[in-house]
């Protein structure tokens, strides 16, 4: 079996799964944030009008909120959607809850590594389609719809039909002003946003034991982009190391077997990648940045749980250090434990010496929620993961998905711009 | 919810691949939090000019398809965001079937758990459907859709199948069945499964 297999099999108590197969698993950590937990709030109200009775949750201890799409509150339904949010913390008993304001707090999908929320051979499900980024730790990590997480939250488990796994191999090293966006967005763009359908990806070889944690959380996030039920990369020694770090050392890691079965095994050669963009509207729709150099923007935006981890700050940083912005740019790390380490490197002071601005965590205009929307006819280049009609603000509005270093480049030109173009 | 029976209805051609769930609901109104009302912004910046008028190019605003309560459309159907707002909108504008050649993953499941049955068809079957121009029938019972010239018939798992047909909850009746589920499940145990 692979990793996927396994962890499927462990968690509903069989000694083998195959593809196809319909699990009953246990499931080991449930998120919900301020979208999706209003959604089952809704839920819970329906269940309980049919003569339901629901006065407790199957184990609150497993359960954490983040507060990230519309906070800081954009308006007044959403500042009443987190007084709701807390309440139901409140009424079940959930003791893990980021709220703003109140020291740690970010993006759900950055909480989860950031906080290590989720570990190693786990099975992990949230109210969010990008909850797929976790399973960059090792563990089995998939987004659900609101009922099916009222469900878990109720329950404790949920049906699994194990997916069959697509193998990608990235062999060599990453060359410079290349990322794993730059990657993953090649990826798409080869299998198409319904390349993956109904199953895992799963990333491997020795170009991926080079990368960084967060660099690796990037290829995870996006494979929803891909309609991946879920994305997967095995746990190694930086894991252990990344955990170990925020004190997360007892866990069991599940490994896939030496003659583990995969669908279909890609291979890339990391030295051929380029600095990819997407264009607008759909991540498939790549194609190397170079092709793109007259493509005039009015905006940068370096946010989301895609595109605003620590690793990304550093890269933006290390083109914007010593110049200055050209068109708007809009800095948001993905979590205060990020903002604060961005602070004591000094990033932040870069930033703000290039003309950008830093704003707090949040999903914001990542899904057009609020802080840094687009008007019409504004052309974006974001570190982001979808560039859909009208996803960050109006509907004539065109966003170009690019790496943290494209996204500073064309910051300083003002054009879409190859990092090794920079003068 | 409503028992799910043999729906006779017009359908409505939206001639769109990978329409996402982003376009299904957009952002805006994600922060409604009652289950109800979403009809009104179904496909919202397709349906209305930006003043707030209905745009006449587009199909949910034809008059020939009031009232219809089939949805047609093309591949990877409610990709994207997780929104379950999605199904709720196209429940409450008034489709109970949306035939496509393949749904997005997470939008797919929460159909069921809103009475809307997703039927996937091949590539020839569902340009026939959109060839076709009078009434369509889908009977769930035999899991066929009838059209004036072409018969197709679809698959459903038995569960989804009988969750629609009784207008069951979903949720509701795997809580009913857990005990014989775990009863089960651990009489087929062969490794300590994980405690939860």
């Amino acid at each position: 079996m692979n990793i996927t297999e396994k962890i499927l099999a462990n968690a509903s108590g069989k000694n083998r799964v195959s593809p196809d197969d319909v699990v009953f698993a246990n499931v080991d950590k449930v998120m919900v944030h301020d979208v999706s937990g209003p959604g089952v709030i809704a839920v819970f109200e329906k269940l309980k009008k049919s003569g339901m009775k629901i006065e407790k949750l199957y184990n609150p201890e497993k359960v954490w909120v983040a507060e990230d799409h519309f906070v800081p509150a954009a308006d007044k339904i959403s500042a009443q959607n987190v007084v709701l949010l807390t309440q139901f913390v409140k009424d079940y008993g959930i003791r893990k809850h980021f709220k703003y304001g109140m020291g740690q707090y970010g993006i759900c999908h950055t909480l989860s590594h950031e906080e290590a929320m989720v570990l190693p051979g786990e099975v992990y499900v949230g109210g969010d389609s990008h909850t797929n980024t976790t399973g960059a730790l090792g563990a089995f990590a998939a987004g659900l719809g609101h009922t099916d997480v009222a469900y878990v939250l109720l329950n404790g488990k949920i049906w699994f039909k194990v997916p069959e796994t697509l193998y990608f191999k990235l062999n060599g090293k990453m060359p410079d002003y290349v990322m794993a966006k730059d990657f993953i967005l090649r990826i798409i763009g080869d299998i198409g946003t319904d390349g993956a359908a109904y199953k895992t990806m799963q990333f491997g070889g020795g170009g991926i034991s080079e990368m960084s944690i967060e660099e690796r959380l990037t290829l995870t996030n996006m494979t929803t982009e891909a309609g991946a039920k879920s994305g997967i990369i095995e746990t190694d020694q930086k894991i252990r190391d990344y955990l170990a770090q925020r004190g997360a050392t007892n866990y069991k890691e599940v490994r896939g077997d030496q003659d583990a079965q995969y669908a279909k095994v890609y291979e890339y050669e990391a030295s051929e990648l380029e600095p990819i963009v997407a264009k607008p509207f759909s991540p498939e729709n790549v194609t190397v940045a170079r092709d793109l150099s007259s493509t005039t923007l009015d905006k940068a935006y370096i946010g989301s749980c895609t595109g605003a981890k620590l690793d990304d700050l550093r890269a933006a940083a290390k083109i914007l250090k010593g110049r200055t912005v050209k068109i708007r740019t809009e800095v948001l790390p993905a979590a205060i434990s990020i903002f604060r380490k961005a602070m004591d490197e000094g990033l932040v002071k870069i930033f703000m010496d290039a003309g950008a601005m830093v704003g707090p965590p949040t999903c914001g205009a990542c899904c057009g929620a609020h802080m840094g929307v687009l008007a019409k006819d504004e052309v974006c280049i974001s570190t982001t993961n979808r560039n859909f009609p009208g996803r960050m603000g109006h509907v004539d509005s065109k966003t170009y998905l690019a790496s943290p270093l494209v996204a500073a480049a064309s910051a300083v030109t003002g054009k879409i711009t190859d990092p090794r173009d920079l003068k | 919810m409503e028992p799910f029976t043999k729906i006779r209805s017009i359908a409505t051609p939206l001639d769109k691949v990978n329409v996402d769930t982003d376009q299904i609901v957009p952002k805006q109104f994600l922060k409604l939090i009652q289950k109800t009302g979403f009809g009104q912004y179904l496909f919202y910046d397709w349906r209305y000019e930006r003043d707030g008028k209905p745009r006449m190019d587009f199909v949910l605003n034809d008059p020939k398809y009031k009232g219809s309560k089939i949805l047609l459309t093309r591949n990877n159907f409610g990709c994207g965001s997780s929104r379950e707002h999605a199904a709720w909108a196209i429940l409450d504008f008034g489709f109970r079937v949306v035939i496509s050649t393949s749904f997005a993953d997470i939008f797919y499941n929460n159909c069921f758990k809103n009475g809307i049955l997703p039927i996937t068809v091949g590539e020839n079957s569902l340009q026939k459907l959109f060839e076709s121009k009078s009434e369509i029938e889908v009977d769930l019972e035999k899991q066929t859709i009838k059209s004036s010239d072409t018969i197709v018939s679809f698959h459903i798992e038995p569960h989804w199948k009988r969750i629609l047909l009784e207008g069951l909850d979903d949720i509701a009746v795997t809580l009913k069945y857990d005990e014989a589920i775990s009863k089960y499940e651990n009489s087929h145990k062969i490794s300590d499964p994980k405690s939860f």
